[in-house]
């Protein structure tokens, strides 16, 4: 049931009392400024109702059957799925990555993996993990929910949505296609300079890897731009600042730091390219050049990097503890400066990394208080977290049994990089094993647990099924026991000696039982996610169905269907309170007005939310998935020759043109 | 459950910490400083840790009534909970101001270098160490590779320098590791206050054979550490058996003189370890292998299986060559 609202009413939103004596009909747009009349001609969704709405809007919306139309989709929720399954999928590589060399490891001396392999395996672990599964997967997950979250139909910009999808895929195929072939890069997913200049790197492998930086540097800042302005400005009527929900903050902020942290990275390789490429020296000691320069450029991204990984994990904690709660979220506002706070103090925290180059002291120093600063916005949000949690009534189901688990191992691991931030400590263990423990407490206990938690739990929303709770139950024990035997002991190799990125080491260090651990540890963390797997694929085909809000939840995405229609909501809701469907139990106060033959969407003012346009967003179109085409030859070609920028940039150009021609449509014709 | 096990974890290895490359195994004032810091962290940390899962712990109580309007919210609880979190938030502050004191004030003390100290010059390479003990009497300097030995109770200042990529200078029983960087030069001090031997190795990715990076540092008495240097100034003492006679003219007339030096023979290549002492050292290959005559003719005929992709080269030899090459070589006390 839903409830239509005149447009001098949509002036006084955020107003409940009005709203609620709102009557249904008698709506002309969803206009607060009207410059023009619509055409009385178009068919507009105050004229039709209940199925035959939804199935012409379904139909307006929706994505043309057969290669091309799937080529062509501009559809949020297709694109956000394939970019969850394919990051997902890379999760899976890089998991495997970690299981052969947690075998080598194993035993000391062990013979299972030369040194060749094994470089070329960690290399592709953590290039996989950071690039192709942890930026990827927030954004991910940004591109299928924030529209749904915010009350809109589609992300803005969907057409670079798609473009970047695709880049994204082609540079992690790439990369992969390279390891099979052998040429995998083996330079570290940090590449220093001069081990992965031309000097010490021959040969195409660490072009592969600087390459692969732009490919999901392009992909990363493209999706960063469509949420950014699909939360300013695509956002239901009334959804005011305060109203937003908590993951599309995290998200929007992550979106912002992606944008200014990632032109570091892709600088620091295109600047490898170029010594390795074309003959500069700009990192080569020996011609005036600087290796440490290059540590600066990619740890100012790569600190940030970790709260880029981290901070859509925020948005689904959030999310989560709220609904399972079953309680609004305490300290709201709290929680939105603190992400704020971190993706700000993110930036000042990178030469943590590089305590032991020797750099002057008194900076150093810096540098240990603002890592340590940190602890205060991420403290606040744990604080924020359980206080909500004490005044709620938990429902322990599988979402939030893996949110708890996320609390127990993501505060050891911030706790230990308390450890990691005094520049004398980090002198002891930094580059050890005791940092691989650390930052995978941080990692999976800060994105990877409450990405599972997330999954269980939009997994309905995704497909329409619920996930099995009691597999998913396993699922969490074995994943939780299984991370701590791998992970803990760790620590105390590391403490021991045992240096980071070493394939084998002496029977005589005394390694050997602790590594052991951890191999078996590793083999039933790995083993959870194949039980994930399998939870998965038999309750995507035979789960219980699950309605549009199985959960009980108290954000929009739960508003539309599951899966949602093409067009998200037949009408767009109106939204009165921060938790829209808890406030409105029975019926959802909703705009009309909007036509039904046209992509149209409501376009809001950045701060009150308030409905200001009309705005015709993009029909699908082959276009961005032939320009991904073009600047994947193009990158490609330039790892081999530098004439690929010249000869490869007339394609680009002319599926660029095709991309933007000018179309009559159907706001023109006004 | 879980606490219980991490226990078990933690005392299951914590008794075999005794390593000789360990950093929780102090052997010299700045890794005694940097353990016992390591250990107030720990202690301070553990209790915020288990603060906080009790908190979430007992959070996980049910206090809503299951009718309860989750938009409801009682303002006596949310006062509470303010003030909780507040106070929280604060001792959170005041808990990691004074642990940026102590690091601060820890990182004052063992960066500061001590004068009169010996002084040594390490360059990390590929996949080795370069080591020159440097002097203001020139017959005193000499260069060795992968062992060093330091007197006692003293401090020694080791300047850090690299000949390819970025390797990293790790003693963990002795201090903290630095980096060694190409066009640059660092700079630690270390000081190891009881004899015995510690192993080094490096910490910095480097390449093919970072992990086969090693090295010895010998902490032992002043007289013992001066006899030690009065011997390695020294050219290496002619053979005088027949065997190692034999291996000498094999060594001299191979290609193994492009790389390698020995002191006192026409061996003059500087680009390998320095060998006129290598029978006295207790590694080869960089803390691969226990020096031992078959150990070196395994390592002489095939380096690359046992640390692939080292940069020496397979050398041809006839079969009744190895032999005498392995003699001579370990002879080189």
């Amino acid at each position: 049931m839903t409830k239509a609202i005149t447009p001098h009413e949509l002036d006084a939103v955020p107003e409940v009392t009005r709203l609620a004596t709102g009557e249904r009909g008698g709506v002309s747009g969803a206009r607060s400024e009207a410059d023009y009349s619509p055409d009385p001609k178009e068919l507009r969704d105050d004229q039709v109702d209940g199925p035959e709405l939804t199935a012409r809007l379904a139909k307006t919306w929706g994505t043309q059957k057969g290669l091309i139309g799937a080529l062509s989709t501009v559809d949020h929720k297709v694109i956000g799925r394939r970019y969850i399954i394919t990051a997902l999928f890379f999760l899976f590589l890089g998991g495997l990555s970690a299981v052969a060399m947690r075998l080598q490891l194993a035993r000391p001396e062990s013979s299972l993996i030369g040194p060749d392999l094994y470089n070329q395996l960690f290399t592709m672990h953590g290039t996989t993990m950071m690039f192709l599964f942890g930026v990827p997967i927030g954004e991910a997950f940004a591109v299928y929910l924030v529209p749904l979250m915010v009350g809109t139909r589609n992300i803005a910009f969907p057409r670079l949505n798609a473009f970047s999808y695709y880049v994204y895929l082609f540079g992690g195929l790439m990369i992969w296609l390279a390891f099979m072939l052998n040429i995998g890069p083996d330079v570290g997913w940090f590449a220093y300079v001069p081990l992965s200049g031309p000097e010490f790197s021959p040969g195409k492998r660490a072009d592969i890897w600087a390459q692969m930086i732009t490919f999901t540097e392009v992909a990363g800042i493209s999706v960063a731009i469509s949420v950014i302005v699909t939360v300013f400005k695509l956002r239901a009527p009334g959804m005011t600042l305060d109203r937003i929900p908590l993951f599309v903050w995290a998200e929007l902020i992550n979106s912002f730091v992606i944008i200014f942290a990632m032109p570091a990275v892709v600088t620091a390789s295109a600047l490898l390219l170029m010594d390795r490429l074309v003959g500069t020296h700009i990192f080569n000691p020996a011609e005036g050049g600087d290796a440490l320069l290059y540590q600066h450029l990619f740890w100012f991204f790569g600190h940030p990097e970790v709260y880029i990984i981290f901070l859509p994990a925020t948005g689904w904690v959030s999310a989560i503890v709220v609904t399972f709660a079953r309680r609004q979220a305490f300290g709201y506002i709290a929680l939105v400066l603190s992400l704020i706070a971190t993706g700000f103090l993110s930036f000042g925290l990178w030469v943590h990394h590089m305590f032991t180059t020797g750099l002057p002291q008194l900076g150093a120093s810096f540098f240990t208080a603002s890592s340590m600063l940190i602890a205060i916005p991420n403290g606040i949000q744990i604080f924020c977290w359980i206080a909500t949690l004490w005044d709620g009534r938990p429902v322990f189901r599988t979402p939030l049994l893996f949110v708890i688990g996320f609390f127990f191992i993501f505060v050891a691991g911030g706790l230990s990089g308390i450890m990691l931030a005094s520049v004398p400590l980090d002198a002891q263990v930094h580059d050890t094993f005791f940092v691989v423990a650390h930052f995978h407490y941080v990692l999976i206990g800060g994105n990877v647990f409450p990405l599972i938690g997330a999954i269980y739990y939009w997994f309905p929303k995704f497909t329409g099924r619920m996930m099995n709770e009691r597999l998913g139950k396993w699922h969490f024990g074995l994943a939780f026991i299984g991370f701590n035997v791998a992970f803990f002991p760790m620590h105390i190799t590391g403490l021991m000696g045992m240096p980071r990125r070493v394939y084998t080491y002496l029977p005589e260090m005394g390694w050997g039982n602790l590594n052991m651990i951890s191999t078996i540890g590793a083999a039933v963390f790995f083993g959870s996610f194949l039980l994930f797997l399998y939870n998965i694929v038999t309750s995507a085909r035979r789960g219980p169905l699950a309605g549009p809000n199985p959960w009980n939840a108290g954000t929009l995405e739960w508003a539309s269907a599951s899966p949602p229609m093409p067009q998200n909501f037949d009408r767009i809701p109106i939204v009165t309170n921060r938790e829209p469907l808890w406030a409105h139990r029975d019926s959802l106060p909703v705009a009309a007005g909007l036509s039904v033959e046209n992509r149209e969407q409501i376009v809001s003012t950045v701060t009150a939310g308030r409905a200001d346009l009309r705005e015709s967003t993009p029909e699908p179109s082959i276009w961005p998935f032939l320009s991904a085409v073009a600047i994947t030859i193009l990158f490609v070609g330039s790892m081999f020759t530098p004439w690929a920028l010249v000869w490869g940039t007339p394609p680009l150009a002319l599926a660029l043109i095709g991309w933007f021609w000018p179309k009559a449509g159907t706001e023109d014709e006004r | 459950m879980k606490r219980a096990f991490s226990i078990l974890l933690l005392s299951l290895p914590l008794a075999g910490c005794q390593g000789w490359q360990s950093a929780l195994d102090a052997q010299g004032p700045s890794a005694q400083a940097l353990a016992e810091m390591f250990w107030i962290f720990v202690a301070v940390l553990g209790i915020v840790w288990v603060l906080t899962m009790t908190a979430l712990l007992l959070a996980l109580r049910r206090r809503r009534p299951a009718d309860a309007d989750p938009l409801s919210t009682d303002p006596g609880t949310e006062r509470r909970m303010t003030i909780t979190v507040s106070v929280a938030v604060a001792l959170t502050l005041v808990t990691v101001i004074a642990l940026t004191g102590l690091s601060y004030a820890a990182q004052k003390v063992l960066f500061s270098h001590k004068d009169g100290a010996l002084t040594l010059l390490v360059t990390g390479q590929q996949w080795w160490w370069k080591i020159t003990y440097e002097n203001e009497q020139p017959n005193l300097v000499f260069t060795t590779a992968n062992e060093i030995h330091i007197p006692v109770g003293k401090p020694v200042l080791i300047k850090l320098e690299s000949a390819d990529v970025i390797h990293s200078f790790w003693v963990p029983n002795l201090t903290g590791k630095m980096d060694a960087i190409p066009g640059r030069q660092n700079q630690l001090q270390i000081q190891a206050d009881r004899p015995g031997i510690y192993r080094a190795q490096c910490a910095e990715f480097c390449g093919l054979q970072h992990a086969h990076m090693g090295m010895l540092v010998v902490a032992e008495p002043k007289e013992d550490f001066e006899r030690w240097r009065n011997h390695q100034v020294s050219s290496a003492i002619p053979p005088n058996d027949p065997e190692r006679q034999r291996g000498m003219e094999v060594f001299l007339s191979k290609p193994c003189i492009m790389c390698h030096q020995v002191r006192g023979t026409d061996a003059g290549g500087k680009v390998a370890p320095d060998l006129t002492h290598v029978g006295s050292r207790r590694y080869i290959g960089a803390g691969t292998l226990e020096t031992t005559r078959g150990n070196i003719a395994a390592w002489i005929i095939d380096p690359h299986g046992i640390k692939p992709g080292v940069n020496m080269p397979t050398i041809q030899l006839e079969p009744d060559e190895v032999q005498p090459l392995a003699s001579y070589l370990e002879g080189l006390k």
